[in-house]
């Protein structure tokens, strides 16, 4: 039998005020970096143009750059490397949908002679659904977290425990919304959908360590708290951290060779992965113990 | 036949109705590009199928919103929306693309689909229309004259932007009659004008039938429409009345011709002759055919992907994915020995199911719906490292092998439970309230849970079940 992870007494609950520094400095870092540079929300919110265009012979960033100028939009741009293709995006409120568009391929057709084009992608948002779109994904994920809340609170008969769950999962997704914003990434729908799956897995990985508890605590009734949870999480820890290497393997190929169009989904995903196994160990049940600690 | 049979016998029947089900999809995408779409174009595309969302295969997916305001008020909304939603339907389907999904979308909007078509001007132009056929006679009093005649003056449009008459114009324009702009003959010709009565005697709404003739005389391409026996006999009975009057056809807001009416005009049937080209008096003829928009729409949103752009990201994000799946199932193996052989049969059976089940429900693949198959993937696999990490630690109180495994599975279940279930909870509010992609993430996960709970639970403890009836000595985990 290989085993990775023998037996162990690790002392978890001594050691959560540095699990919450560290998670408190995450989430600061985050907040910091998207109140200072702002969140890098994508067309699906903001509403706007995206054209992404992939030229037949190589061409210089600086002259799609003075192209656009010269139709006279200020619009960013994103390179895709090797492939020749740029990606020229304008948000905002905009009530035409081709106006936008048209203009920029007109910049580009006058300002790239000798050089033909391919239009690969076109995106228009007008303002009304940008609104729609944030405002609709933003009511079903406070819903189901209000389901999940209940749930846990009555399987496991505590309504701290859910909110603890809850809280762990909230803690993921902002760190991974602050790490999107520190590295300048885009948050569109399929990195919203990336949140989603992070939230779903991080309280996957709490409840199995809650079950464990449930199961302590009905095996040893007069068991302090901190040392229930601290057996809990050191004999699940062989599973949290083989489930997790799993998924951490199979997101890392997807942010190594899945390609760009996938790529902030990937490292969305990659991050919320890492932060999911962490919060589950040094948040979710720490957070439990704190709590009721305080209530006796 | 006891217990263990049946299990054993269910878990293969499904595996047969799975790839029963798999069949049309795996045949399907394995035909070459060009025949797949030929087929579609001719709507044979086989129903039960997976499909792939336009993020994937490349395409253009639209919004369209229908402008209430400009809907007549006796109409009830939920009713115009459903009637817009079939006359475009009507529209794009005698256009010629394949398998085209129209739904709709909120109070007012339209979601309309456009799989494998990236140069959408035309089909813009031809959802866009509202189609509105009037024939109204043209008001030639003085007064009209010389409104006509200040307009003609004028260095503008008389039109303000939202579409109303600029005040100056509409001090000088005849009792019950409004202004309407001519279509433009050539580029650069001055735009001509004509005032109209704001009674509509006949409209499109009594079409039967619209199809492109070419003028014996010019060679130019016309539009044939005819009338049905209602409005045959109104146009009948209107033209008998007006004799020697000017008659001006309308359509879309805009006159395209205004003959003088010679003779009462009988058999139900006429001409609009304008400066048609082939390919517009073509689409004309579709979008009368389909009738017209209860109100005008805009397009309030629109994506499109290039044929190429899909394939690729198909490419990149299916290598990643298999080499990701393959280096899991060698660890299983490696790391679990037999056990994780086990866990690799349910985990291989789970993507069959899921996939198998999406296909049967015509479930639409996205890069979001891709996530939420990745996440109920890795839930699975929690189940599968939960059950034989229970497995181990019971080793390790040195119990029987026939014991184990039930304790093992018992005591795992509670957890593989609550964490379903509670990511279940999660997708059935996103599905609900969700719109487009977090919906695809709902669905997926959804069935992926369901799959997953199935595989790793059941399944696994019929094949050890089996295996127990052999007397095992040991158990490789």
């Amino acid at each position: 039998m290989i085993i990775l992870i023998g037996k162990t007494n690790i002392n978890f609950i001594a050691r959560r005020h540095i699990f919450f520094a560290i998670s408190g400095l995450a989430l600061a870092l985050g907040a910091a970096s998207v109140a200072v540079k702002g969140a890098n929300l994508g067309l699906d919110f903001t509403g706007g143009t995206l054209l992404q265009v992939k030229f037949d012979k190589p061409i210089t960033i600086a002259q799609v750059r003075q192209a656009v100028k010269s139709a006279n939009i200020e619009a960013g741009i994103q390179t895709f490397t090797g492939r020749n293709a740029f990606a020229l995006k304008v948000k905002g409120k905009q009530e035409n949908v081709n106006e936008t568009a048209d203009k920029l391929l007109q910049g580009l057709k006058a300002n790239t002679r000798g050089n033909t084009f391919s239009e690969e992608k076109r995106d228009y948002v007008g303002p009304v659904v940008g609104r729609d779109l944030s405002k609709k994904a933003l009511f079903a994920i406070i819903l189901s977290l209000f389901g999940i809340i209940i749930y846990v609170a009555f399987r496991f008969s505590n309504p701290v425990w859910g909110a603890a769950g809850v809280i762990a999962l909230l803690h993921d997704v902002w760190v991974t919304f602050g790490a999107m914003s520190i590295t300048n990434r885009e948050v569109d729908l399929v990195v919203v959908a990336a949140l989603l799956t992070i939230a779903g897995y991080s309280i996957n990985d709490t409840i199995v360590i809650f079950d464990r508890m449930r199961e302590n605590i009905k095996k040893f009734p007069k068991m302090l708290l901190g040392e229930l949870v601290n057996v809990s999480v050191n004999e699940t820890l062989s599973r949290t951290l083989i489930t997790n290497a799993t998924v951490l393997g199979v997101v890392l190929t997807l942010f190594i060779f899945g390609g760009d169009v996938i790529n902030n989904f990937a490292f969305a995903m990659l991050v919320g992965s890492i932060c999911g196994t962490y919060s589950t160990i040094a948040i979710a049940t720490p957070l439990v113990y704190q709590w009721e600690r305080r209530r006796k | 036949m006891n217990v263990l049979h049946w299990k054993l016998g269910l878990v293969l029947g499904l595996l047969i109705l799975s790839i029963w089900l798999l069949y049309p999809t795996v045949e399907w995408y394995t035909k070459p590009a060009e025949e797949r779409g030929k087929l579609e174009a001719i709507k044979m595309r086989p129903r039960r199928i997976l499909n792939l969302g336009l993020d994937l295969r490349g395409g253009t997916h639209m919004l369209l919103e229908l402008d209430v305001e400009k809907l007549d008020k006796k109409t009830n909304l939920a009713d115009a929306l459903v009637r817009a939603i079939e006359i475009i339907r009507n529209r794009i389907d005698q256009y010629g693309v394949g398998e085209t999904p129209i739904s709709r979308q909120g109070e007012r909007w339209i979601s309309v689909d456009l799989p494998g078509i990236s140069n959408t001007e035309e089909a813009e132009d031809l959802i866009g229309r509202t189609a509105l056929l009037e024939f109204r006679l043209v008001n030639t009093s003085p007064e009209a004259e010389k409104a006509l005649a200040r307009v003609a003056e004028l260095n503008e449009s008389p039109f303000a932007k939202g579409g109303a008459l600029s005040p100056e114009i509409a001090k000088l324009m005849p009792k019950g009659a409004l202004l309407f702009r001519a279509a433009s003959e050539e580029d650069g010709a001055r735009t001509k004008y004509y005032v109209l009565e704001s009674t509509v005697p006949v409209t499109g709404a009594y079409l039967e039938n619209a199809r492109v003739e070419t003028d014996s005389q010019f060679g130019t391409p016309n539009i044939a429409f005819t009338f049905n026996k209602e409005g045959g006999k109104i146009f009948e009975s209107f033209t008998g009345d007006n004799v020697g009057k000017y008659l001006a056809i309308v359509l879309d807001d805009v006159v395209h011709s205004a003959p003088v009416i010679k003779s009462r005009i009988g058999g139900g049937s006429g001409v609009i002759e304008g400066s048609f080209t082939i390919e517009t008096a073509r689409n004309l003829a579709i979008v009368l055919r389909a009738g017209a928009l209860p109100a005008p729409v805009k397009i309030i949103e629109k994506r499109v992907v290039g044929p190429d752009l899909g394939e690729d990201s198909i490419k990149k994000g299916l290598t990643a994915s298999v080499i990701g799946f393959l280096a899991v199932v060698l660890f299983m193996v490696v790391y679990y020995k037999a056990g994780g052989f086990v866990a690799n049969l349910a985990i291989g059976l789970n993507v069959i199911l899921l996939i198998a089940a999406m296909s049967y429900f015509s479930a639409t693949l996205t890069l979001p719906g891709i996530a939420g198959m990745i996440l109920s993937l890795a839930m699975a696999i929690d189940a599968n490292v939960l059950i034989l990490e229970r497995m181990r630690e019971e080793m390790a109180l040195s119990k029987p092998i026939p014991l184990i495994i039930p304790t093992a599975y018992d005591k795992a279940w509670s957890a593989i439970l609550d964490s379903n279930v509670t990511t279940w909870i999660a997708a059935i509010f996103l599905f609900q309230f969700g719109s487009g992609p977090v919906k695809g993430f709902a669905v997926t996960l959804t069935i992926g849970l369901l799959c997953g709970m199935f595989t790793s639970v059941f399944v696994t403890r019929a094949v050890y079940e089996f295996w127990l009836t052999s007397n095992p000595k040991e158990l490789s985990i």
